[in-house]
């Protein structure tokens, strides 16, 4: 299906807004100005923007440590970002939770997670609940290649696949596990083989090319949305940074600096502006702009986040029970 | 009133709520036409369908993931853990997302499910079929830990626990399963955090859990014979725990044992000893004890696991040995 000209200006919007909000992130953590642990999704925005364009906003999602461009892509609000990653009050999660659990029930945003494969199963049993309670949401399910190692995984894969749940499976395979390479994590080199254990459609897509992604992602939203099961998707792709921010030498300990230098001449948001340049020149200005309108934002959410206060010391003892 | 066991009591609560309201659903190994390991669920599959009682593969963290997954979309899971022992391949699940994510959520979200495990050894199954450790529970921030010594108690709480919209550590005991004891046939709510005192008494608090509650109580008839009265506190849940309770029980008598299955060092024993000790030391007219189980795994070989155990006469001796100190 070919998708027009706006819906590309979209993706070019949501990806940029991943890439400039973490773009802001490293600086802000390089100046100490956030505390805590920021693992940065730059690189990988075609994925999160691919995959939640073929969601509703009714439709879950489960994120991972590596989150903030999957909730933002699902709806996310740059303002509470911005004062969750502060652990300012008016956060998220009301600065309790930080980068690593960002969760907006309303969005559908079922949390971030710390815990490497922990919402495998979180994402099944969501995916479970919508067939009880007769809906037809679906769920998508982000996580890493290492996480395809866990039993989380496997174990998630196979209840999806046996009670035919609607949940998309998408790996982003960056091809490492914090420093450890797949080819020094896992045997194999395709992990959408997988799928085949689990009797399940296993897709492999370029995780850099969001047309791409967003057509598998299709694909696989409507059989789930259609009650015919889950998928799994792997979407190939690389993390700039370092594992977090403050990574040594953002991983060149572990990989060389030219394998860095030729995933950055892939870059998604590269790829996309220069089709839409290359199809239509004068998008070019309107790009730019869009560019200038994010930052703008941006600007804000972080004059917002520093504006805004921290939780009391009692609310520490808040929210632990319903 | 009419007399049921103790599995028969949960197996009422689990109906009368399915009955009630379509989002219990069960999940957990061999609870279909199997029934579960101790037949909590028999029948049900029978009255409520495969969609609603889910046997599941032998895949802990998948349909305890699952059950979390569920619950933060609306449904009230209730999974059974066919041993305490098994917790340990979903302990992520439990006590890295179940038991957190409402406070890392910021308040967002809840997680109504409960989660059904037994303790208690006794039956020649050894280490890893025999264990309680449901004091490891108590020790999560974010968990209910619920501990029913008799049927009554146990159909009130299960039912509780599932109306309750935290997540809940629903631990049965092993032993109690074919107790008898009265139980209304409505369904009926206990609500957590107030405990019962099983039996009145002036001289020795006796805290006791599950089914030492019932040793301690045959313990207690004894030695009234003998002139001691000895008030016996079942807790009902560790969390939230009715210190109150055993507080005034403590103020009153001066001494207390606690009795409780968990291993000795960092167990229930150990928490309730110190709360006291902390709180009302100058009540005490004596140490306190704590009959607990030994700190090893639970031996196999008869004689040793029989070494491992303790009811009545444990008890009774703390007692006297309590009672030597006026």
């Amino acid at each position: 299906m070919k998708l027009k000209k706006e819906k590309l200006i979209e993706f070019y919007k949501m990806m940029q807004t991943i890439r400039l909000f973490e773009d802001r992130i490293v600086d802000l953590y390089a100046r100490g100005a956030v505390p805590g642990l920021a693992h940065l999704y730059i690189g990988e925005e075609a994925v999160a923007t691919g995959v939640c364009d073929c969601l509703r906003e009714d439709d879950y999602i489960t994120s991972t440590h590596r989150g903030h461009g999957h909730v933002i892509a699902k709806g996310a609000k740059l303002n509470p970002m911005m004062a969750e990653l502060f652990g300012k009050k008016t956060g998220y999660c009301k600065g309790k939770g930080g980068s690593m659990h960002i969760a907006d029930m309303d969005a559908g945003i079922l949390g971030a997670n710390g815990i490497a494969g922990g919402g495998l199963p979180i994402a099944t049993g969501a995916g479970w609940s919508a067939k009880w309670r007769k809906t037809d949401q679906v769920t998508a399910c982000f996580f890493g290649d290492a996480s395809s190692n866990n039993g989380t995984f496997h174990e998630s894969l196979n209840l999806a696949s046996l009670h035919k749940l609607p949940v998309i499976f998408v790996c982003e395979n960056n091809t490492y596990g914090i420093s450890v390479s797949q080819a020094k994590h896992q045997p194999i080199v395709d992990i959408a083989t997988r799928a085949t254990g689990y009797d399940m459609p296993g897709v492999i897509v370029d995780g850099n090319d969001v047309i791409a992604v967003h057509e598998v992602a299709s694909k696989a939203v409507k059989r789930a949305r259609a009650g015919e099961g889950p998928t799994l998707v792997e979407c190939k792709t690389y993390r700039w940074r370092g594992h977090h921010e403050g990574d040594p030498n953002q991983g060149e300990r572990y990989r060389t600096k030219e394998e860095i230098k030729a995933w950055k001449e892939k870059c998604p948001i590269d790829k996309l502006r220069n089709k839409l340049i290359k199809d239509d020149a004068k998008l070019k200005n309107k790009l730019a702009s869009i560019d200038k309108k994010i930052n703008k934002e941006i600007d804000e959410a972080v004059d917002y986040a520093n504006s805004c206060e921290f939780p009391s010391i009692n609310e520490m003892y808040e929210d632990i029970y319903a | 009133m009419r007399e049921i066991t103790y599995y028969e009591a949960l197996n009422e609560a689990l109906r009368s709520c399915m009955q009630e309201d379509e989002r219990v659903v069960l999940l957990g190994e061999d609870i279909g036409s199997y029934g579960g390991i101790f037949q909590v669920t028999k029948g049900l599959l029978a009255e409520f369908g495969t969609e609603r009682v889910v046997d599941t593969p032998i895949s802990e963290a998948g349909f305890v993931g699952a059950s979390i997954g569920a619950a933060l979309t609306g449904m009230r899971p209730v999974a059974e853990i066919m041993f305490i022992d098994f917790t340990t391949a979903c302990m992520d699940m439990i006590i890295n997302q179940m038991a957190k994510m409402r406070y890392m959520f910021g308040g967002k979200g809840k997680v109504p499910m409960v989660l059904r495990v037994n303790i208690g050894a006794g039956r020649g199954t050894a280490a890893q079929h025999s264990q309680s450790f449901h004091s490891l529970f108590m020790h999560i921030p974010g968990l209910v830990v619920v501990t029913p010594s008799t049927p009554y108690d146990a159909k009130g709480l299960l039912i509780e626990a599932i109306k309750d919209d935290n997540p809940v550590i629903f631990v049965e005991h092993k032993r109690l399963y074919m107790s008898k004891g009265d139980v209304p046939e409505e369904s009926y709510r206990i609500p957590f955090g107030k405990a019962d005192i099983k039996r009145e008494g002036k001289d020795v608090t006796v805290v006791a859990t599950h089914a030492l509650v019932v040793e301690a109580l045959a313990a207690a008839e004894e030695l009234s014979k003998k002139g001691i009265e000895v008030e016996v506190v079942d807790p009902m849940t560790l969390t939230p725990l009715d210190k109150e309770t055993i507080l005034n029980s403590v103020k009153k008598t001066g001494r207390l044992l606690v009795a409780d299955e968990d291993h000795k060092t960092c167990g229930v024993g150990a928490e309730i000893s110190a709360i006291v000790a902390e709180e009302c030391i100058e009540y005490l007219k004596s140490p306190i004890l704590r009959n607990c189980s030994p700190d090893t795994p639970v031996p196999f070989s008869p004689p040793l696991e029989k070494c491992f155990m303790f009811g009545k006469e444990r008890l009774t001796e703390s007692i006297n040995t309590l009672m030597t100190y006026q």
